[in-house]
């Protein structure tokens, strides 16, 4: 009823009155019907299609090899390839919660609210992509291109041990130069920015600034770590008596 | 009305009467006090809001993929109740549970698939609703909050999935469960190898996620309890606080 008093308005010359917002019912729960409907014919001619998988029963004397994780942590496992398994199965999964929960209050610049504003948001936009991208290509690997051993094998590749190329000799970097190469990688994500001027650093106070970086600076830890063993062959950046890294 | 009522129809009758009426709050008349009313006095229907931005309704804006993560939940919910009924947490049971399922109940292979596929989709459909709201910024003020909450679903989403792993009791299964929970001994502080170790294997985070040191019965009946009951009334908590807050917090996104 107060829509049709509305419409008999005359309308503003100056302003044209904001179009009210179109109800909800029933054109709302009716999409979202369909989508229920959509979702459950794919959901059901997937079932009928595929079988979910179940191997011989559980044996513990029997190792399975390759041993897998579910593939939405078979990231995490891939990266056990190029970090001790405190860092790689606790310290990163925890990092990439706490993180990703941090978001809303380090990204204080209020644009791109409710679209896909590329070029308002173009760090947050790239960071988060390249992060995401990294997972997504951690599970592709891991999932079809580990074979027995974790040993790397192309999807078109038989699971052959044999045919792999030999352990190459993986080396350490002594104790001080990876503890002056760690402090000096922190510290380029500290002072870059600053050195710089750039918005980052402009936009942000101190602590958002310093946390930003510091999981930034974690997070490109990790493919930077991976070139760092598969082109140089270093194992540990960092050695020490109780932990290595 | 009441006056016409000899070339009243079925359906006018069974609409007029009381027994209806106490059922739906509302009359059917095409206003926008019924559309409104449809919305606030159905319990299923009342997360909604009474009237939406247009770009809302778009899927290349939302992709629905909140919503097909929440009606996943719920064919987990309904297809997992249906398999507990054929299921024992036990090791001498569990696999062959899997077998009669496969083999004997009657639609037990599909029954099993869609609350394997639809795990898959659930897991699938979170991370790329994530996505979408970080591209649309709709964790920005003053929705801060709600993220943080998403933030939690998806580990818990993740959780669910990675307790129903261990049930079928399979080969797959055990071995994976074995790397995954290897991670808990690996803590610093509180796993029995992880650096700065405070803890023996008897009392570190893989003893308390598998109830002894390797996966066994007693890991069996606790991945159990996680998943069918623990971590989906967790879930089941902050849905409620994630769905409610996109209300207070101004609903859906839109461009300021």
């Amino acid at each position: 009823m107060a829509e049709e008093i509305t419409e008999k308005k005359p309308v503003k010359k100056t302003v044209p009155k904001k179009e009210k917002n179109p109800y909800v019912w029933p054109d709302l729960p009716f999409m979202e019907l369909m989508c229920m409907i959509v979702v459950m014919l794919v959901l059901i001619l997937w079932s009928l299609g595929m079988d979910a998988p179940l191997g011989e029963i559980a044996t513990p004397s029997r190792t399975e090899n390759p041993a897998k994780a579910p593939w939405y942590f078979i990231g995490l496992q891939e990266i056990l390839v190029y970090f001790d398994p405190w860092y790689a199965g606790v310290v990163v999964p925890s990092i990439i919660i706490v993180g990703l929960m941090a978001i809303p209050y380090l990204d204080n610049n209020p644009k791109g609210v409710g679209e896909y504003n590329f070029s308002a948001r173009k760090f947050a936009w790239i960071n988060f992509l390249v992060g995401y991208a990294m997972w997504m290509v951690a599970i592709v690997v891991g999932q079809f291109m580990r074979g027995p051993s974790w040993f790397f094998f192309w999807p078109w590749e038989p699971w052959d041990p044999n045919i792999h190329h030999a352990e190459v000799l993986l080396k350490n970097i002594p104790f001080a130069t990876g503890l002056i190469s760690l402090v000096v990688y922190f510290a380029l994500f500290y002072l870059l920015p600053i050195i710089f001027r750039t918005k980052i650093y402009k936009q942000l106070d101190f602590t958002r600034y310093f946390v930003l970086m510091t999981l930034m600076a974690l997070m490109y830890a990790v493919p930077i770590k991976m070139v760092m063993r598969q082109v140089f062959h270093i194992r540990y950046v960092l050695v020490t008596p109780w932990f290595n890294i | 009305m009441s006056e016409k009522s000899e070339k009243k129809s079925f359906k006018q009758k069974m609409m007029s009467g009381q027994i209806w009426k106490s059922i739906w709050r509302h009359d059917f008349e095409d206003t926008g006090v019924n559309r409104g009313k449809v919305l606030r006095s159905n319990v299923f229907l009342h997360l909604h809001p009474i009237r939406v931005p247009k770009h809302a309704m778009k899927i290349r804006f939302t992709w629905c993929m909140g919503g097909i993560t929440f009606f996943a939940f719920l064919v987990e919910c309904i297809t997992g109740i249906l398999l507990m009924f054929y299921y024992h947490p036990t090791v001498d049971m569990a696999y062959l549970d899997m077998k009669y399922l496969m083999f004997d109940v009657p639609f037990g292979q599909i029954l099993r698939n869609m609350h394997r596929w639809g795990a898959h989709l659930m897991v699938f459909s979170v991370m790329l609703h994530m996505l979408r709201v970080f591209l649309t910024a709709s964790y920005k003020p003053p929705r801060e909050f709600n993220w943080v909450v998403g933030v939690l679903l998806l580990t818990l989403t993740l959780l669910m999935s990675f307790t129903g792993y261990l049930l079928p009791w399979d080969q797959l299964a055990f071995w994976a469960i074995t790397v995954g929970t290897n991670m808990g001994a690996a803590t610093p502080f509180l796993g029995v190898e992880g650096p700065f170790s405070i803890a023996t294997k008897f009392n570190d985070v893989r003893f308390v996620l598998l109830g002894g040191t390797t996966v066994g019965a007693n890991a069996l009946l606790r991945f159990y309890v996680l998943h069918v009951i623990a971590v989906p009334v967790v879930v089941c908590v902050f849905m409620a606080i994630h769905f409610w807050r996109i209300r207070k917090d101004g609903g859906i996104s839109r461009p300021l």
